[in-house]
């Protein structure tokens, strides 16, 4: 595929799930930022 | 230490920095800071819970529509020096998750700030989107070498969404603000475009100076920076602003004309030529910017 690829050390999986980990910290964040515009809305 | 093979390179997924370097993280800073700057230099105050959710919609609407021009010009940045390390021309990403990527983060932008903010700050950041992601770089870019003028419109919304965001609505002083940084634009781009002519020449994309000339572009950033000068001065002339901030944007844009008449008054000296006044011209211009939007939100917050 290219060389910027095969030189990365990690495997597929690594990859996949550091990834998904700040997917998830960002979904999270998403839910506590939409909880605070809800109470910032009512006040 | 594991090895890749072949078939496992094909069906490697995306790394997050990669989506991340698709948002162009050291231009949205700048887009960041001048939609805070605007924000905070208005008039009225919102909850900080909501000013936060209307940058980072700022951000999130930038990120979406950089990602988007890198998506689009994928194949022209692997033609440029300064563009060939991008993730899509490097094959680190693939296009089709660059594009859902892009297209994500800006409906999330326009929403959420619709939801949170209003819809008024959020059909101009929708409006500032599809500027800058079909207007300029689908559209005039590849085109025109008026691109940088009109296409710079697109990153002169961000004051103007941050102060409407507070407002709610479109005074003249955004849209001073608006206009600083459409004129600041050129000027900027063509200090750049100068130095790194060879570049876009190659990938055929019709810069000032690859079409009009190096002579024409140097004539027009002066124009640009004599237009500046009393534009920057104009907040402060119609008492939307302190001392402050009118005595320092005769400063700053006073050097920057200064520095715009040696670039546009200098002819080349040979193809060694190393650029200095070129060079010297864009760096003041990114510091121009920030200082002056700064010392906006001092003057609003220091009476003197």
């Amino acid at each position: 595929m290219n060389e910027a690829k095969s030189s990365d050390p990690r495997t597929p999986e690594q990859i996949r799930r550091s990834r998904n980990r700040v997917l998830a910290l960002s979904l999270a964040g998403f839910v506590v930022l939409v909880f605070l515009i809800s109470i910032a809305k009512m006040s | 230490m594991t090895t890749t093979s072949p078939s496992q390179t094909a069906f490697l997924p995306a790394d997050w920095r990669d989506l991340l370097a698709l948002t162009k993280p050291r231009v949205m800073s700048l887009v960041i800071f001048t939609g805070l700057c605007g924000l905070l230099a208005a008039p009225e105050r919102i909850h900080p819970v909501i000013a936060f959710t209307a940058i980072l919609c700022i951000a999130m609407g930038a990120g979406g529509a950089a990602a988007l021009n890198q998506w689009w010009e994928a194949d022209l940045d692997a033609g440029m020096k300064r563009t060939a390390n991008r993730p899509l021309p490097q094959g680190r990403l693939d296009r089709t998750t660059a594009r859902d990527f892009a297209g994500v983060l800006c409906a999330v932008s326009v929403f959420l700030m619709g939801f949170a903010v209003g819809w008024l700050p959020a059909a101009i950041l929708a409006i500032s989107i599809i500027y800058y992601s079909v207007i300029y770089t689908i559209w005039l870019k590849p085109r025109t070498p008026q691109n940088i003028v009109i296409g710079g419109g697109a990153g002169a919304f961000p004051p103007l969404i941050g102060w409407v965001a507070v407002t709610g609505h479109v005074t003249l002083m955004p849209v001073l603000l608006f206009a600083i940084i459409f004129f600041w634009t050129p000027p900027h781009f063509w200090a750049l475009a100068l130095f790194v002519k060879s570049d876009y020449a190659k990938v055929g994309i019709p810069m000032m100076p690859v079409v009009a000339g190096e002579k024409a572009t140097r004539h027009q950033i002066l124009i640009y920076a004599v237009l500046l000068l009393p534009l920057s001065v104009l907040p402060w002339w119609i008492g939307g602003t302190g001392a402050i901030y009118g005595i320092s944007a005769l400063v700053l844009s006073s050097l920057f004309l200064a520095l715009s008449i040696r670039v546009g008054l200098r002819e080349r000296s040979g193809e060694d030529d190393a650029m200095k006044p070129e060079k010297q011209l864009f760096a003041y211009s990114v510091l121009y910017l920030f200082a002056l939007f700064a010392v906006l939100v001092v003057d609003r917050f220091i009476v003197l």
